[in-house]
């Protein structure tokens, strides 16, 4: 047996009214890729916080070896010093900074004087980029960078650390399939290359399949097991009984219950331009409609439009308006303003939550009720004893796990807080919702829960609009499809007759007749 | 969607805390608010002893709520421009404009008492008006904007007033600032009726107290523990019925206590159970989530700014009554103390957080303090020294906090 770099030995971490861990075990071989699965609010972030120093020595109880010392981190500096760099769930990098100034940030490379040396800095960022697989100009905004490539920019930044030990929590959440792909296999050539060991939390089980060594599991801040995946029986389903405690049998629900009706909503010919760069078109012609009862899917490459499609619709939150119709039930409706939106019965869940969808530092229950008010308002005064009990009404539905309704929404593990968004958008009784990425950063589990909610809105006659970059989810939740690229709606297929090739064609389909005027639109 | 809620009884053990779990929330969850109540006692009581009793007789506590009441005025509209994510630097030229404006119709052209008042109020809305223009619809921070505001109002007030101060008042506009309500149901030394008012008022919180409290058992909220409630409300009644003793034996219930008690009120429900306030909570706390959640950013922005001219307008009233005139140079860095009074008070720096009863213990700890150093006769640079240093520990101590709430075991 090779030796264990890192041992976390019976890790107990309490935040008021939560226990987020108990007594959790963790061993890492040197040189592995040791995966971390386990529900929403299981405790995997807290315990790398807690092994990165964000909760420093003596907040949490229990011992830390790392590398045959005990460890006692006060801070992410120390923590960093002794070689262990975490990469959070969030990116953290500075959008105006140039990419060499984000990998050095915090870490200048100080020549004479102390004066940061420039030259020197450009050529090792382009060197460490090299590693990363990235070819680009160290003096480009990291901001005009994809996602894709942020996220390994903070590899780059975390390689200039001199790292041993590698935690990446939840790194491909936000990255399409081939820019996943291309972190994975960097995963596995950093270990092999250069030796160094990787923590990897996800909720993609295929790719844990795929990376890792070994796959600890943690269920409600305690360790479950632990898996080596080379056995042949470590496989997803595998996981997944570790991690809910039960057989799995579906990743989605049947669709039964669901009757197709008449058309409810339609977008026709929807136009709308950048909104800094005037003459640049982001989405060009776009018609799309779902009908009551009916799950609509737009599947589409990062860049096409997807959400700039949704945001501009709903009440111009993106770009500048060119032109287009929208109607409800057949008849043309105005969606100017969110509020107009609201009252039309339309809702949107957006794709960010901590950015977009929530105001962290209010508790659970404003939250909820943010979109809704004006249904617990009578004569301008809000009761706020039955907004209480709708919040209350909503954890249980819903299954928000925590204490109680009182707690900030910040302090939710980030399944939790889409499910908060989802409550939120319920309550305005829309009959059009529009879920981009309803899944990000979800457990299989609570997957299957808004899958479940999603049917239900569908078997209510709601008509629901799915956006999300992971074909399979929309495969198995929609009855039509809508394909989305360059800003066009380049085709549309019914279930019966998507697959992931049909589709991947036309979601890459250029356009014919004009050249590419609108390139890939990467977000603002 | 259709959900049902967990049915527990009322009043079972699981929403009433237990004592101990009551007060080990006040000192964990609610410390910040806990903590600005025991620093206010702690300095109530500093005082009382470095002033040798002087800091609690009639005459003074009547002297603090005569002289700062414009300050507390202030500091409501500045704890709601707080939450919203902005600032108002303009506040003191806008409470002298005011009252120039005000003092020139009445004094000058002998124009109703009442006149001046709503001349007062009107000009502050109006300037509130101006400046929300500015901030919500053309998007001009509001730093900025008022920070103009500050400058062009004290130059208005300099026009208006033609560099000279004006005085005085008819009698009826000064008895709004120092005027008090006694003697109408007599009392022997003791004014009778401002002892009436205070139980009329103690025993209507007490009332609410005890109805908000069986709501939310039947809402399964928590609430504390029942002894530690009646203590609470035990404790309220004393301090306020002592209060109102000291008032009685001396003039009795000031107007501007009156004015202020209504604001407070009207206030903390507009903050709390109207739409409007918490709309400025979620435009302060998240932006974009709030725009995307259906929220009218640009009107609640308005708003925020019009309510603030409208108090600065009211407090330009207070001030010209209780200066009994107007002065080129009134109300120079009341924005400041109003702005202290809001973060001493809870609010938070970067927006969506902060109280109006926060802010009003913000100004009242203020105020003891400066009243307390003048008494014990410290030099104004030192008033100024300690007052600084205390708003800068109130932050830390907020800051610091948070660091532990997010760490804490
Ligand atoms: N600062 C905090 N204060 C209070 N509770 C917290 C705090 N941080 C986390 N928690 C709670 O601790 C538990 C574990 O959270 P954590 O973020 O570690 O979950 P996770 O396993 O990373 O989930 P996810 O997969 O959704 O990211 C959750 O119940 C969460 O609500
Ligand atoms: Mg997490």
């Amino acid at each position: 047996m090779a030796e264990n770099i890192l041992e976390m030995h019976s890790i107990t971490k309490t935040f008021p009214g939560v226990k987020a861990l108990e007594d959790v075990e963790l061993r890492v071989e040197k040189g592995e890729i040791h995966a971390i699965c386990g529900e929403n609010g299981a405790g995997k972030s807290t315990l790398m916080k807690v092994l990165s120093g964000v909760y420093p020595y003596g907040t949490y109880d229990g011992k830390i070896v790392f590398q045959g010392k005990e460890a006692r981190y006060h801070s992410i500096k120390e923590s960093e010093h002794a070689g262990v760099v975490i990469i959070h769930q969030e990116l953290a990098l500075v959008p105006h900074l140039t990419v060499a100034e984000n990998i050095f940030l915090g870490n200048e490379r100080k020549g004479r004087f102390g004066l940061i040396d420039w030259n020197e800095a450009n050529t090792q960022a382009i060197e460490l980029m090299h590693q990363v697989g990235l070819d680009e100009n160290p003096t480009t905004p990291v901001g005009q960078l994809g996602v894709g490539k942020q996220q390994l920019i903070e590899i780059a930044k975390a390689l200039s650390k001199d790292v041993s030990l590698l935690i990446l929590d939840e790194p491909t959440a936000a990255l399409n399939d081939s820019d996943s792909q291309h972190l994975l296999d960097l995963m596995k050539r950093l270990r092999d290359e250069q030796g160094i060991t990787s923590i990897m939390i996800s909720h993609k089980l295929n790719e844990i399949e795929y990376v890792a060594d070994t796959t600890t599991i943690i269920r409600d801040g305690q360790t479950i097991e632990t898996l080596d995946m080379s056995d042949p029986e470590s496989n997803q389903d595998r996981i997944i009984r570790g991690m809910v405690g039960r057989e799995l049998e579906n990743r989605y629900p049947p669709k039964t219950g669901r009757h197709v009706g008449e058309e409810l909503f339609r977008v026709e010919n929807w136009s709308v331009n950048h909104p800094t760069q005037p003459d640049r078109i982001v989405i060009d012609n776009a018609s799309f409609d779902v009908k009551a009862g009916e799950v609509v899917g737009i599947a589409g490459l990062m860049g096409a439009g997807r959400t700039e499609l949704a945001m501009s619709v709903f009440g111009r939150t993106y770009g500048r308006h060119g032109s287009g119709k929208v109607y409800k039930r057949g008849k043309e409706i105005h969606t100017r303003s969110v509020a107009e939106c609201i009252q039309n019965g339309i809702a949107y869940a957006t794709e960010d939550r901590k950015r977009y969808g929530l105001n962290l530092i209010d508790d659970i229950r404003h939250n909820i009720s943010a979109a809704g008010i004006h249904k617990l308002t009578s004569n301008g005064w809000i009761n706020t004893n039955e907004e209480l009990k709708v919040a209350q009404e909503y954890r249980v539905a819903m299954n928000i796990k925590t204490p109680s309704v009182l707690q900030k929404a910040g302090n939710l593990s980030g399944g939790n807080q889409q499910k908060v968004v989802l409550s939120k958008w319920m309550y305005t009784d829309a009959d059009v919702v529009i879920l981009d990425e309803p899944t990000r950063g979800i457990d299989v589990g609570a997957k299957y829960e808004i899958y479940t909610i999603i049917n239900k809105l569908a078997s209510e006659g709601k008509a629901v609009v799915i956006i999300s970059s992971e074909l399979p989810e929309l495969l198995g939740t929609c009855d039509r499809i809508f394909t989305l690229a360059f800003g066009r709606i380049t085709g549309q297929l019914p279930i019966d007759e998507a697959n992931p090739e049909a589709l991947m064609k036309l979601m890459t389909q250029e356009r014919t007749a004009k050249p590419a005027a609108a390139s890939a639109g990467e977000g603002k | 969607m259709s959900t049902t809620a967990t049915a527990k009884k009322p009043g079972s053990d699981e929403s009433t805390e237990s004592i101990g779990a009551s007060i080990r929330a006040a000192f964990t969850t609610n410390l910040r608010q806990s903590g600005i109540f025991i620093a206010f006692i702690a300095i109530v009581i500093l005082f009382t002893f470095l002033t040798e009793g002087t800091l609690l007789t009639g005459q003074n506590v009547t002297n603090i709520i005569l002289q700062y009441s414009y300050i507390l005025v202030l500091a409501i509209g500045m704890v709601i421009v707080i939450i919203g994510g902005h600032i108002d630097l303009s506040v003191g030229s806008v409470v002298a404009f005011s009252g120039a404006v005000s003092a020139v119709l009445v004094i000058k052209n002998g124009m109703p008492w009442w006149v001046g008042v709503l001349a007062a109020i009107g000009v502050g809305i109006l300037v509130g008006a101006w400046q929300g223009f500015w901030v919500a619809f053309v998007g001009i921070p509001a730093f900025i904007t008022t920070l103009a505001g500050m400058l062009m109002f004290r130059g208005a007030t300099y026009l208006t007033l033609e560099n000279i101060s004006l005085s005085p008042f008819p009698a009826e506009y000064a008895r709004i600032g120092v005027g008090f309500q006694n003697g109408l149901l007599g009392g022997p030394g003791y004014d009778v009726f401002t002892l009436v008012v205070f139980a009329i008022a103690v025993a209507a919180y007490i009332f609410t107290q005890f109805r908000q409290r069986a709501a939310a058992v039947s809402y399964n909220q928590h609430v504390a523990a029942m002894p530690l409630f009646i203590v609470k409300l035990v404790a309220v009644a004393a301090v306020v019925m002592w209060l109102s003793w000291l008032l009685a034996n001396n003039r009795g219930l000031p107007n501007v206590l009156i004015i202020l008690t209504i604001l407070v009120i009207v206030y903390t429900l507009v903050t709390t159970r109207t739409v409007f306030g918490r709309n400025v909570y979620a435009i302060g706390g998240n932006l974009t989530a709030a725009t995307l959640s259906g929220v009218k950013v640009k009107w609640v922005n308005f708003g925020i700014m019009l309510n603030m001219g409208f108090l600065a307008g009211v407090a330009g009233v207070l001030f010209g009554a209780r200066s009994n005139g107007a002065q080129p140079g009134a109300g120079n860095m009341f924005e400041l103390d109003a702005i202290a009074a809001s973060f001493i008070g809870g609010a938070a720096v970067t927006g969506g957080v902060g109280k109006v009863t926060g802010a009003i213990i913000g100004g009242l700890i203020m105020a003891t303090m400066t009243n307390g150093m003048q008494l014990i006769g410290w030099d104004q640079s030192l008033q100024n020294i300690v007052k600084g240093l205390v708003l800068l520990l109130a932050v830390a101590f907020d800051v610091y906090n948070k660091r532990r709430a997010g760490a804490s075991r």
